[in-house]
């Protein structure tokens, strides 16, 4: 970047949402992992304009209003109207493994993934990707260990998407000219994934009355005896 | 023209479904659509098999080989399904059928879409469409046990996305720091990987390969996938097993083909071990199934592992025999699934204790359960059997004995697996039967004409499917 007060500042976004992937993991409450993830794609379109700003890619700008358009505005909207009732009434999420192990296999997937991809990072000599890079991957890995260890479908849903948060911060970083058309369909799938995941929600909350994801546990495979 | 009206098609379709003038005459408006979507991919086919490549839009729809064979399967095995779901539905359904249809149509748009984009990026986003209305398509009976099929599912495959999504964004920086600048495609990628960065190569596969195995339902991320396969109603399962399966595994093997070509990135070597491991889960839960639906799905984890371990082989003749095995895949599960339904109309229940002497019972349910059990596990002279002796036979010849001898023995096993549950099933006295339905008339059609290719193509392989075979082996970046 031209500007070292925008990387700086690109490095402080990066940094948070990094910190809005540990906060994800180790939220109790529904709602609060509603608004981490909502802070966390804003401080993502901040990251994009930032780079828009520092190295003159427009297609950067766009990026960045889509992220706004689609996660910040759009998808909280298509929750909170396909699963109001659950999403408000429910308390707290009861987890697999609990809050302080679950940090702490966080802290190790962020330390893994810099080992992982560090060296290719730093041979690039481009300070934005060698935050992005590792930090992107970072919260991808963190976003799929939520999956895992949370036992409740909107933490999960909210996962996933903050997964994609995770992949898109290292996409602005090190494909910033990929084709505006393909970040566009991508942003609408995001879009997508919500309506129809949130929808299944809420088809499963009225079939069983729950949304615990541990009592669905029906189909697994039973010993046979041979005869 | 032809690659953007096959894309085109479904999505007009499912339009029409849902249109309420339209919403009674669903069946009719699918199989017409899919029987044209099939007229289309043969003719596509034709075209690659005359001039090698064929455009729809230079840079977005392209079609060679190995996308041309892969239109061919998704829309054979789409149209009979949607040919056999005409009864089936009818009898076993208590949904609004215009939605399943409006639903099948935007399934096979998407279906239809990956294998005809020229390059990965909206592949992907493709494949995220197929991953989404599968899920709905899942979850249509509203039962607990569907739901709880599609919840899984969603989860697993969905997650799948954004690990692949980032391997895409790295396959894509790799291209431009080769200092590239249009957009990537397939075929500029394979004739650029020699100069690509080899570790950036390795990374954004090992990303896209651990994104889209879980769509494919390779082990050890398989879990979803017998649920999903079982629960669905049948003619969804028989499209989810035969060819969803398979689209992800396309995408998989296309970028195999890219990072072969680079001398840098020793990637072979791994996919022979990941399929190998499939094999084996796949194998082993053959033995103890309950459920012979979930059987069916099992032997499908064991076939995207062979497919991929051929692959990984990378040579031509093992690449023959990865893509003969992608067809017969898609013809014999099909098929096995519409079976599956036809026996689940006669004896209500889907539990292999419960079903004994089925040939008693109903001959036709018995005789075409026996035939596509015989073809799937791979007896011969059915198809299977030859793909995977020629995967066999050409690992032997470059000298990978180790590889060959455990595929040899997974390959009896599975096939030990599947014959004992099925001679429990067909042979002996049969018990009580409590349901009684007669097959509907658009089943047995779609049973017959499914049988045709099974039977044929272990003895005769057409001219044109051969020559089409040949040009999708070389996709695959053997040498």
């Amino acid at each position: 970047m031209h500007l070292p007060v925008g990387e700086s500042l690109n490095a402080l976004c990066a940094g948070l949402i990094l910190i809005c992937a540990f906060a994800i993991v180790g939220t109790r409450q529904v709602q609060g992992v509603r608004r981490f993830f909502i802070f966390q794609s804003i401080l993502l379109a901040a990251s994009c304009f930032l780079l828009a700003w520092g190295e003159h890619i427009a297609d950067l700008w766009w990026l960045g209003g889509i992220t706004v358009t689609a996660k910040v505005i759009l998808i909280p909207w298509v929750l909170k109207h396909t699963l109001a009732p659950v999403l408000y009434v429910r308390r707290e999420i009861s987890q697999v493994v609990n809050i302080p192990s679950s940090l702490l296999l966080a802290l190790l997937l962020a330390i893994g993934s810099e080992l992982l991809v560090g060296p290719v990072a730093s041979a690039t000599a481009n300070p934005v990707i060698e935050v992005n890079l590792p930090i992107g991957l970072a919260c991808v890995l963190i976003g799929a260990y939520s999956l895992v260890a949370r036992r409740e479908a909107i933490p999960q849903l909210l996962g996933i998407l903050a997964m994609e948060n995770g992949a898109f911060l290292a996409g602005i970083a090190i494909a910033p000219t990929l084709p505006l058309i393909a970040e566009l369909a991508i942003a609408v799938d995001v879009v997508l994934i919500a309506v129809i995941v949130g929808l299944l929600t809420r088809t499963i909350e009225k079939t069983m009355g729950t949304t615990e994801a541990a009592a669905l546990s029906e189909l697994k495979e039973e010993t046979v005896e041979w005869r | 023209m032809a690659l953007i009206a096959i894309v085109a098609l479904p999505a007009l379709a499912a339009f029409l479904c849902w249109l309420p003038p339209f919403r009674k005459m669903g069946w009719h408006i699918t199989v017409a659509c899919q029987c044209a979507e099939f007229g289309l991919a043969a003719f596509i086919a034709s075209k690659v098999i005359a001039e090698a490549r064929i455009t729809g839009a230079a840079g977005w729809f392209e079609a060679d080989g190995l996308s041309a064979l892969t239109l061919v399967i998704v829309t054979f095995v789409c149209a009979l399904a949607a040919i056999y779901a005409g009864g089936y539905m009818r009898h076993s359904s208590k949904g609004k059928l215009w939605r399943f249809y409006a639903m099948y149509n935007l399934l096979s748009f998407a279906l239809v879409a990956v294998p005809s984009q020229a390059g990965p990026n909206l592949a992907w986003v493709a494949m995220e469409l197929v991953t989404l209305f599968a899920v709905l398509l899942v979850g249509f009976e509203n039962t607990a046990g569907a739901l709880e099929a599609a919840w899984k599912f969603s989860v697993l495959t969905i997650m799948g996305a954004p690990i692949a999504l980032l391997g895409f964004l790295v396959l894509f920086w790799a291209w431009h720091a080769a200092g590239h600048v249009q957009r990537d495609t397939w075929d500029g990628l394979q004739a650029a990987a020699p100069a690509m960065s080899p570790s950036l190569l390795k990374l954004s596969f090992l990303l896209v390969f651990i994104g889209f195995g879980t769509k494919t339902g390779l082990a050890p991320m398989h879990t979803w996938l017998p649920d999903a396969h079982s629960e669905a109603p049948t003619p969804v399962c028989a499209v989810l097993s035969g060819v969803k399966t398979s689209v992800p595994l396309y995408v998989i093997l296309r970028f195999l083909g890219v990072v072969l070509a680079s001398p840098g990135a020793h990637m072979g070597e791994w996919m022979v071990v990941m399929g190998l491991i499939s094999v084996a889960i796949g194998a082993f839960l053959l033995l103890q199934v309950s459920d012979y639906k979930r059987m069916f799905a099992y032997s499908t984890v064991e076939h995207m592992g062979i497919i991929l371990a051929a692959a990984g082989l990378a040579s031509r003749a093992s690449d023959f025999g990865a893509v003969f095995q992608l067809l017969n895949h898609a013809i014999t599960k099909s098929l096995c699934f519409y079976v599956a339904g036809v026996v689940l109309l006669t004896v209500g229940t889907r539990e292999i204790r419960s079903v004994r002497g089925l040939l008693r019972v109903s001959p036709f349910a018995g005789a075409v359960f026996i035939f596509c059990a015989l073809a799937i596990a791979g007896a011969p002279p059915f198809p299977i059997f030859l793909s995977e002796f020629s995967i066999l036979s050409a690992g032997m010849r470059d000298g990978h004995a180790v590889a060959v001898s455990i595929l040899a023995a997974l390959i009896v096993l599975a096939f030990v697996g599947i014959m004992l549950q099925v001679n429990r099933m067909t042979f002996g006295r049969p018990g009580r039967v409590d349901v009684h339905v007669r097959v509907p008339q658009t089943c047995r059609i779609a049973v017959l004409a499914a049988a045709v290719p099974v039977a044929v193509f272990g003895i005769y392989v057409p001219g044109p499917v051969h020559s089409l075979l040949l040009l999708a082996a070389r996709q695959l970046g053997g040498r």
